[in-house]
Order: C-alpha cells, then sequence, then structure tokens
C-alpha cells in the first residue's frame, strides 16, 4: 500500500532537513525519504563546517542572500535545537601586495551583500589574533560574524525536531522514479516503497539533477566536485583559533585551516570534479595538495598530529547557484537543487524559502499555537565540560560512570541516548556523528567494539548484523561462513 | 579527599607491577584505577606464547602473565577499581575519575604512576588514500574481535605493518580459516621480532613484502581491495608497482604510540622521539611524584621488560610517598647528567642520570634507528668509553639496554655527558 | 653423501638467534649460532620433526565474564597437524568455571598433548 503525505522531501541532508524542520510548523503530513540509513550521509557530512559570513558569492544572487540570511539565522537556531556552534570568526589572508584589490574587492562585495562589521586588518593585528599565520601575510580580511558548526550535530537537531514535530522518515529508501498523476498528485517510487504526495521537494545533493530531470525537460546538470580534507587531532586544535582562508590568486581557492567545534584542526578542501557521484574516496595528490597548501596561510601545521582524511562532493552545477522553487511544468515540484557551499550556512534560510514556497502552494496554515515544538534537547557532551557536570549527571545515572569511548570522554550512558533518540543510530558512524564515540586520535581503535555491542544489546542485533554505516558495510563476517 | 599513598593510573603489565614492588616496599596504601572490568590490559587479548621468559624462565601466553601479577595483587590485597576510567592527574598528585560505583571522584595521592600503555596509529595517521570502508581495522582491534567477542572480521586479509601485532594476527586470522594474502612493510625491515617472522608468517606461506605500502582501498561500503606498491628509498610509491589484492579486510600493524594525554594535562613533559614522558633514573617525570613506566613510557617489545621497568618505578614511587620533605628538596637539587642518544641510538630511557641518587646498577633502555649488522653498542662517561659490546643484529623493532655501575659514574665526578652510541669497531 | 646446511632463525625467545643447522644423511651433525641449549634443541628438531605450541580459544558456557576462554597444547605438537588441532577445537566448548590449565580437550589428535585453559572464566 502507498502512503499519501502532504510533502515528500527527497534527502535527509541539511537541506531536506531544514525544509521539513520548518514545514513542520503547518498542519501537513510530511515524510522525508532518504537512500542512507541515516541522516547527514552526503555532502552534509563531508564539507567544511563553516558558517560563511557571507563574502563569497556575488552580490544579488540567491547565494549572496540565503548565505547573510542563513548566518543571522544560525545561531538562534543553535540554541533552539542545542547543536553546537562557534562564531569564531573568519580571515581571508592575503600574502602578496599586489593581491590587496583582491581583498576590497571582496570587502566591498560582502558589504554590498550585507555582511556586518568586516574589516581588512594589516599584519600587526593580524599576528596578534593568529600567531601562527604565515609569515608572508601582508593583511587579511576580517569578518567576525563567521563561525563554525558541528555540521552532524546541526543536520541531526533539524531531523529530531522535524521528527518531535511529526515529520516521518523512511531510510534505506532510494527513489527510482518521480511522476506526476492524473490526479495531480505526485508518485514517488523508491526501491522499497511507494509515496504519493501533493508536494515534492528535491533536496536530493549530488543526485537533485537526476530528481529534477525526471520531471522536467529543462535538464539541470550536476557536476560533482571533490574536496579532500585531513583532520588533526585535538593537540592541534588551537594552532589557529579563527578559520583562515587564503585569498584565492593564480595558485587557486586555497585550503582553508579551521579549528571545529569538536576541538580538532580541519585543512582543505581540495576542488576537483569527478563523475563519480560515490567517489568519496581521497586520493594521493589530493591529500599531498591539501599537506602542502595548508602552509601558504598557517606555518608548522602539524601534519603528524593527523588522525583521519576524508572527502566529501560539492553538488556543483556550472551555472554556480542554488536552483530553488518550482519547476516550470511540474507543479508541486519543487526544486532544492546544487546546493553546494555556502549551502551549509543557507541551510536555516533555505529551509525557510523552499517550506514559504510549498506553504503557498499547498495553502498549508499553522499548527494550533503551542503544538509545534521549537526547541529540543542536544546530546550530553562531557569532554571539555566542567567535571561538576559530570558528577552530577553520574550520580542520577550510573551509565555515566561507564566510559566507552576514551579518546572523547564517551559513556555508555550517551551512547544509549543516541541509539534510543527519535531517529537514533543504527550503526557506528550513526553513533558517532551523534555522540562523538570513535571520532577521536584512536579512532575507534577501543571503542569500536564496545559500541558494537552496545548496538546489539540495545536494538537486538546480531552482531553480524551490525555495520559502519548501513546495509552493505557490515563489520564482521559470519562466524564459521565463507 | 580520598588520599593515598600511592595512585597507579591503569592496571595492565606496568600497573600490577608498580603496584606489587611499591607494597613489596612497604607502601600498602595503593590504588590501581584500571578503566577496563578486568586486570591485566592488553595482555588479556594476547592469547599467543612467548611471554615471561625472563621473568619467570617459562613461556607463558599473554592471559597466564597477566594472571600471575593478578593473583599476586589480589594476595597483598592490593585495591584495584576497575572500569575506572581516569580523567585528570594534577600537578599535586590529584587524580579525577570516574566509574559506575562511585561517580566521579578524587583521589589526593602521595605519588602517581602512569601506566596506561599505548594506542595503536591508526588509519588516518597514515593517509591512506581511497575510500573509508567497514573491514579497516587496527591489528589490535582485529585481536580484540577474535580473542576476546569470538567474531570474525573478514575471511580475505591484507595486513599493512609488520609490528608483532600484526604477525601475530596474521597466524591467528589464517587459523581461524581467513586467508591473508601478504603482510605489506613499508620499511626495509620488519618492525616485528624475527621469531614472528617465521612461526607467524613463514610457517603459513604468508608473503611478507618489504619496502611495500597501501596506496588505495575500495569499496565504499566495506572493503573490496587494496592496492599495494612497491616504494622508493625515499618510501614513496614506484609507479607500476601497484598490484591489487581483492580482498575484504585490511588490518593496519602501523606503529603504537604512548597514551599520555592524562600526562600532558599534569604538565609532564613528554620527548619528542617517545612520546612518552622524559624520566630520570628512578622514572620520575619533569613534575615531582609523578612516575612513568610501560608503554605509556615508550614502547617495549617484551613484556618482561614492561614488568622490570614498572617495578623499578613502584620502589621510586614508594620511596617518593615516604620521604620527608627535606629528601625530596635534596633529590630536586642533585646533580645531574643528560644521557645522549646519539650514532644509530634514537632515544633512551632514562634521559638524565644522577649519580648520587641512583642505585648501584641502572639498566638503561634504548632503541636503534635503523637495522644494523656487527656494531658495537657503547657507552661513554664523559670521554671515557666503558663499554663495548657488539651485537650481530641490532633492529629498530627490538629493544637494547645498558647497565650502568653507580661506582663507574662517582668515580667520574666531573663528566658532563653520558653517551649511548653505536660504533662499527 | 653431501653436507646440508639450513640456516634458521631460531624461535624460542626474542633474542632470535640465527642458527646453521649441519645435516648429512639426515642426521643433524651441528648447530651453530645459537645462545643457549634450547636453541640447539630447537635446531636439531625444527630440521627433524618441526614442531609447535599452538594458541587459540573456544567458546565458554556460563561465565559471567569471558565468552571466550583462551586454550593452548600443553606442549608443542607436530607443525602438520596444527590445522588438524585447529579442526579437532571445532565445536568445543569449555564450561564455566574455567581455571588456567584445565584440560579442554584431551589428548588432542592423538599427540598424547592435551588442550589446556590459560584464562579463567
Amino acid at each position: 500500500m502507498e502512503a499519501t503525505y502532504d510533502v515528500v522531501v527527497i534527502g535527509a541532508g541539511v537541506s531536506g532537513c531544514a525544509v521539513a524542520r520548518e514545514l513542520s510548523r503547518y498542519n501537513a503530513r510530511i515524510c522525508v525519504v532518504e537512500r542512507e540509513e541515516d541522516v547527514c550521509c552526503g555532502t552534509s557530512k563531508a564539507n567544511s563546517a563553516i558558517v560563511h559570513a557571507g563574502f563569497d558569492a556575488q552580490t544579488g544572487t540567491l547565494m549572496a542572500k540565503l548565505n547573510v540570511e542563513g548566518n543571522e539565522l544560525m545561531w538562534q537556531l543553535a540554541e533552539d535545537l542545542d547543536f553546537k556552534v562557534r562564531r569564531c570568526g573568519s580571515l581571508v589572508v592575503c600574502t602578496d601586495e599586489k593581491s590587496r584589490h583582491g581583498l576590497d574587492e571582496l570587502l566591498a562585495r560582502g558589504e554590498a551583500n550585507g555582511v556586518p562589521d568586516l574589516r581588512i586588518i594589516e599584519r600587526d593585528e593580524l599576528k596578534e589574533m593568529e600567531p601562527n599565520i604565515s609569515d608572508t601575510a601582508v593583511c587579511a580580511l576580517w569578518a567576525p560574524s563567521a563561525g563554525i558548526v558541528d555540521v552532524f550535530g546541526l543536520n541531526i537537531a533539524l531531523a529530531e525536531n522535524a521528527a518531535q514535530n511529526g515529520v516521518e522518515f523512511v531510510f534505506n529508501a532510494e527513489v527510482i522514479e518521480v511522476a506526476r498523476q492524473a490526479d495531480g498528485t505526485w508518485l514517488v517510487k523508491t526501491d522499497v516503497c511507494d509515496l504519493r504526495a501533493r508536494c515534492v521537494v528535491n533536496a536530493a545533493g549530488v543526485y537533485s539533477d537526476a530528481i529534477h530531470n525526471m520531471v522536467s525537460d529543462e535538464k539541470i546538470q550536476i557536476i560533482p566536485r571533490k574536496g579532500e580534507y585531513m583532520l588533526l587531532d585535538t593537540t592541534a586544535g588551537s594552532h589557529v583559533s579563527h578559520t583562515i582562508f587564503m585569498l584565492p590568486t593564480k595558485m587557486g581557492k586555497g585550503i582553508l585551516v579551521s579549528p571545529t567545534v569538536h576541538g580538532n584542526l580541519l585543512v582543505g578542501p581540495t576542488a576537483s570534479d569527478v563523475e563519480d557521484r560515490e567517489g568519496t574516496d581521497t586520493t594521493a595528490e589530493g591529500l599531498a595538495e591539501v599537506a602542502s597548501k595548508c602552509a601558504l596561510t598557517v606555518k608548522d601545521v602539524p601534519l603528524r598530529e593527523v588522525i583521519t582524511s576524508f572527502a566529501g562532493l560539492r553538488a556543483h552545477q556550472p551555472g554556480h547557484e542554488f536552483i530553488i522553487g518550482e519547476v516550470a511544468g511540474a507543479p508541486g515540484f519543487v526544486d532544492c537543487a546544487a546546493i553546494e557551499s555556502p549551502g551549509l550556512t543557507s541551510c536555516p534560510a533555505i529551509g525557510r524559502m523552499v517550506a514559504d514556497i510549498v506553504r503557498s502552494l499547498l495553502g498549508l496554515v499553522n499548527k494550533p499555537d503551542g503544538s509545534w515544538v521549537a526547541k529540543r534537547k542536544g546530546f550530553v557532551t562531557l569532554e571539555g565540560e566542567p567535571l561538576e557536570v559530570w558528577a552530577s549527571l553520574a550520580k542520577q545515572d550510573k551509565a555515566y560512570g561507564n566510559v566507552v569511548c576514551r579518546c572523547r570522554h564517551v559513556t555508555e550512558a550517551q551512547i544509549v541516548d543516541a541509539i534510543h533518540r527519535p531517529l537514533g543510530a543504527r550503526s557506528l558512524d550513526g553513533v558517532k556523528r551523534r555522540v562523538t564515540a570513535g571520532m577521536g586520535r584512536c579512532q575507534g581503535g577501543f571503542c569500536s567494539p564496545k559500541v558494537m555491542e552496545i548496538l546489539e544489546r540495545e536494538l537486538g542485533m546480531a552482531p553480524e548484523d551490525v555495520t559502519k554505516a548501513g546495509s552493505g558495510s557490515e563489520l564482521l563476517v559470519q562466524e564459521g561462513g565463507e | 579527599m580520598e588520599r593515598r599513598d600511592i595512585v597507579i593510573v591503569g592496571g595492565g603489565p606496568a600497573g600490577l607491577a608498580a603496584a606489587i614492588s611499591a607494597y613489596e616496599q612497604g607502601t600498602t596504601n595503593i590504588c590501581v584505577l584500571e578503566r577496563d572490568v578486568q586486570l591485566g590490559g592488553i595482555l588479556n587479548q594476547c592469547i599467543h606464547n612467548g611471554f615471561g621468559l625472563h621473568t619467570f624462565k617459562e613461556e607463558l601466553t599473554g592471559p597466564e602473565y597477566a594472571l600471575r601479577y593478578i593473583k599476586r595483587a589480589k594476595e597483598l590485597g592490593i585495591e584495584c577499581r576497575m572500569g575506572t576510567m581516569v580523567l585528570d592527574v594534577s600537578a599535586d598528585r590529584v587524580v579525577t575519575a570516574v566509574n559506575e560505583r562511585q561517580g566521579v571522584f578524587s583521589i589526593q595521592a602521595g605519588a602517581v604512576v602512569l601506566a596506561m600503555g599505548c594506542r595503536e596509529r591508526p588509519r588516518g595517521a597514515l593517509n591512506i588514500p581511497g575510500f573509508r570502508p567497514a573491514g579497516v581495522y587496527t591489528a589490535g582491534t582485529a585481536q580484540r574481535l577474535v580473542n576476546i567477542e569470538g567474531q570474525m572480521p573478514g575471511r580475505e586479509v591484507v595486513i599493512l605493518g609488520s609490528g608483532d601485532i600484526g604477525l601475530i594476527m596474521a597466524r591467528r586470522m589464517t587459523l581461524e580459516g581467513a586467508h591473508v594474502a601478504c603482510v605489506a612493510e613499508l620499511m626495509p625491515y620488519s618492525g616485528g621480532l624475527k621469531r614472528n617472522i617465521v612461526q607467524c608468517l613463514d610457517d603459513y606461506g604468508i608473503p611478507l613484502l618489504l619496502s611495500h605500502t597501501v596506496t588505495r582501498v575500495e569499496g565504499k561500503r566495506r572493503v573490496e581491495a587494496v592496492w599495494v606498491a612497491q616504494v622508493d628509498e625515499s618510501l614513496r610509491p614506484i609507479s607500476g608497482t601497484e598490484r591489487r589484492y581483492a580482498c575484504d579486510t585490511l588490518l593496519l600493524s602501523v606503529g603504537l604510540l604512548p597514551e599520555n594525554e592524562l600526562s600532558r594535562g599534569a604538565g609532564v613533559e613528554l620527548s619528542p622521539i617517545t612520546r612518552g614522558p622524559v624520566v630520570d633514573e628512578h622514572l620520575q617525570t619533569s613534575v615531582p611524584g609523578v612516575f612513568a613506566c610501560g608503554n605509556v613510557l615508550h614502547v617495549h617489545d617484551l613484556v618482561d621488560y614492561v614488568s622490570q621497568e614498572a617495578a623499578a618505578a613502584g620502589v621510586s614511587a614508594a620511596r617518593y610517598a615516604q620521604g620527608s620533605r627535606q629528601t625530596r628538596e635534596a633529590d630536586k637539587s642533585a646533580a645531574r647528567i643528560p644521557v645522549l642518544a646519539q650514532d644509530g641510538v634514537r632515544y633512551t630511557v632514562p634521559s638524565s642520570i644522577s649519580p648520587d641518587l641512583m642505585d648501584d646498577k641502572l639498566t638503561v633502555r634504548f632503541r636503534v634507528d635503523n637495522v644494523y649488522k656487527d656494531r658495537f653498542v657503547c657507552v661513554y662517561l664523559g670521554e671515557d668509553r666503558i663499554s663495548h659490546r657488539r651485537k650481530r643484529v641490532l633492529a629498530p623493532g627490538e629493544m637494547e639496554e645498558v647497565v650502568l655501575k653507580k661506582t663507574d659514574l662517582t668515580s667520574r665526578p666531573n663528566i658532563d655527558r653520558i653517551v649511548v652510541k653505536l660504533e662499527e669497531e | 653423501m653431501a653436507e646440508e646446511r639450513r640456516e634458521l632463525t631460531c624461535i624460542n625467545c626474542p633474542l632470535g638467534c640465527l642458527l646453521t643447522v649441519t645435516i648429512s644423511d639426515g642426521e643433524v651433525i651441528s648447530v651453530e649460532g645459537n645462545t643457549c641449549k634450547r636453541g640447539e634443541v630447537y635446531g636439531r628438531k625444527e630440521v627433524t620433526n618441526p614442531t609447535r605450541i599452538v594458541t587459540t580459544t573456544v567458546p565458554v558456557d556460563g561465565s559471567a565474564t569471558e565468552r571466550m576462554v583462551s586454550v593452548k597444547t600443553a606442549s608443542d605438537i607436530p607443525k602438520p597437524l596444527i590445522f588438524d588441532v585447529m579442526a579437532a577445537l571445532s565445536g568445543v566448548r569449555a564450561k564455566a568455571p574455567v581455571a588456567v590449565g584445565d584440560v579442554v580437550l584431551a589428548n588432542v589428535c592423538n599427540t598424547g598433548v592435551d588442550i589446556v585453559a590459560t584464562k579463567e572464566a
């Protein structure tokens, strides 16, 4: 039997979940369909985790507008939904006096875009703000409104809050066809179920062209653009205290060096267009590029402290602009496509914009006063918190006394919570993204077997059914089997 | 606050040996804090034999070796708190920990012995290109899964790195029915013990590919293949030598790192070479009253040496805990001589010695930086070469030692350095 | 008949002495390079009847703490029988309580050697 919804959102990344969360204000039946086993499994999970100030995008574009709006909304959202952000500010560093005009252009564009408090700072001030800045640094564009965010935390918070407000989620379901029915509704066929909806939102990331092209003759094209990163241990986390960009030069856009909300240091990304939409593999060349280019803006980056490297794919389209709006000739089908950087920053604004389009298309009305829950309690973090916090939690629940992940100080209680939340974790990566177990310097070497055991116990799974990140990524082989 | 003469962080072989020796010195108010639910540390999963030849003159398995110390600690009535994770050690020796029974608690310790052991270098530290699928395990994680949980991580295996755990796991996986295609080692020599190459690889026809590395991991969800290539003298893959091994598992045995997060928090000075604390002749760190032993100090090849070293740390901790303020102050102002590692010697433990404070004999442990044949291990006190011992083979995988006599030092009051180095003749 | 010389690495201890065993007409004439008596014994045995200690695990029932209990052959067994010993142990389960030295399987593969526990469970 097929289920009928007012809205089906395709994709449970930050865009899809932001849209779903905004739509959950309305009296409507909403479903998010996701081909992976969890939220935050595509572009949303592997990026720079930056809340951009908004001076990059050309003035007048949707990107510029939604970036600045998204930045403004992010901080309140973080408070409402209790995920980690830090407004650390960003610096675009110029290392060549002759390129200084580039900073002036960025400053002017930023101001035109409505970015607050932008300022060019000179070497001495820069040096004071960032002692490890390259000796070749001349000046920098200082954007105090920029920040860093826990991308997993943001995505999961949006999804959980949407679920709290009645949004349904279907995981492990890949959309294979979207077709308009004679009655004007849409049939969204997946490899496991069919969903019927009055309105469809295409938030399918690097696949958003494929979904769009199912319903429109005006084809769009996404060119996955790979970005490779290296993540350094928390011992290197304070090597810089702001997000450091390099002023784009003829040598390319440069590599950013940034603290993360988890206390690590992130360096990257590269940018190379690839054909494979599943091509999230790192390359020797890419990692070498990250390693060498980060030195252009920051000196002595302690690359020996690298604990992992990863690659993400940006949903780039040749026009380099978000594609948002109802698709011509496909009434009720709304694109939220080609959301590449600054898509993460923009997501709170994208959510509002798309939800507003859907609201007016369907004539949705708000839920009765007080029945929409705007806030959500985040995951407990113990690492870096005062020990009194831990002590009082451990008094209430002894599972806070059992440390499972020794690197990031994650206890059994937090892991059990991650599993039993709405849209709880089903895999090692699911646990990791929610509560950081396995995200530390040993990369799960010690805690993986323990987390696997807790997943087995809490979900009643057989050991060989426990996965790293969903079906096909089983961690063990059957005893005695081949 | 609870007070203890000695708090020992870690109940593995080092922590237990330190506790027992401290107790036997007469310092009985001891507490061992162990994060696992069992004592014995990593030995519990090292089910192979080869432990204890030095200590017990017989060949034991890891669990048997551990049990001898566990039993002794129990006989003595040494308090061991399991399931207890130490969160902080302060410079004034307040140890804060958490467990299920007590929640978060602190103990004021007279002396602290750091015995946290080491961890394995993860894949990420190597920047191996490719996907990040399931099926990539450190050898130690795989060892835990097989030997403790009774589970199999895979059937078709490639191992990167020839550290001892990697070699041991090559055999273990083979015995459990897996096929180990090869062990690839980046360096032109193995990081493991020779006997393990014979009895874990040669016995089972598993090739050891020296000067090889993994250049790519294939498979988005589960490992499907790894690519192995030969490397040149600067350890860079040589193009054209890549070979694809279809497999479902990649095990890594690419080095061990002392776990010194707590030490760092206490302000303990760490060596950039060993990544363990810098210690003196009593295994005391730069923070007075804080001692270190075992793999947290420097990675050992044999547990027997861990036990010896830890016993010495236990004695020193007991002496410190029982000592008066005056003796501590006097100790602080005693003259010290640096121990320098030169010409093929990577480091020494300890790295400084006070001739007045040292015992009659002191074992200085070290590792070499390459494979050497027919070299002499030499010790210089100032300009005098006081020992000159020929070794047929020296390898980075094996720990070496020299023994210094107090009289040799006190009879040379003006020396400014002690040098340990390799010489060709 | 010509003498045969074989180079071996002694596996008795971590020293890993490089042994040279000289054989003539199937008889060991000499073992050189060993540091101790055990090395000589190993050298002789390794070229005539190589043996190994086998260590593995078996599942244990009724233990509050362990899923598996580690075991070993109480003494060395002929090297060609290693996989036979493993096969003989498949399906064998221990029952708690187990003490170190408890026989888990007697006279494995008719070697006269018992499989004994090396861990408490």
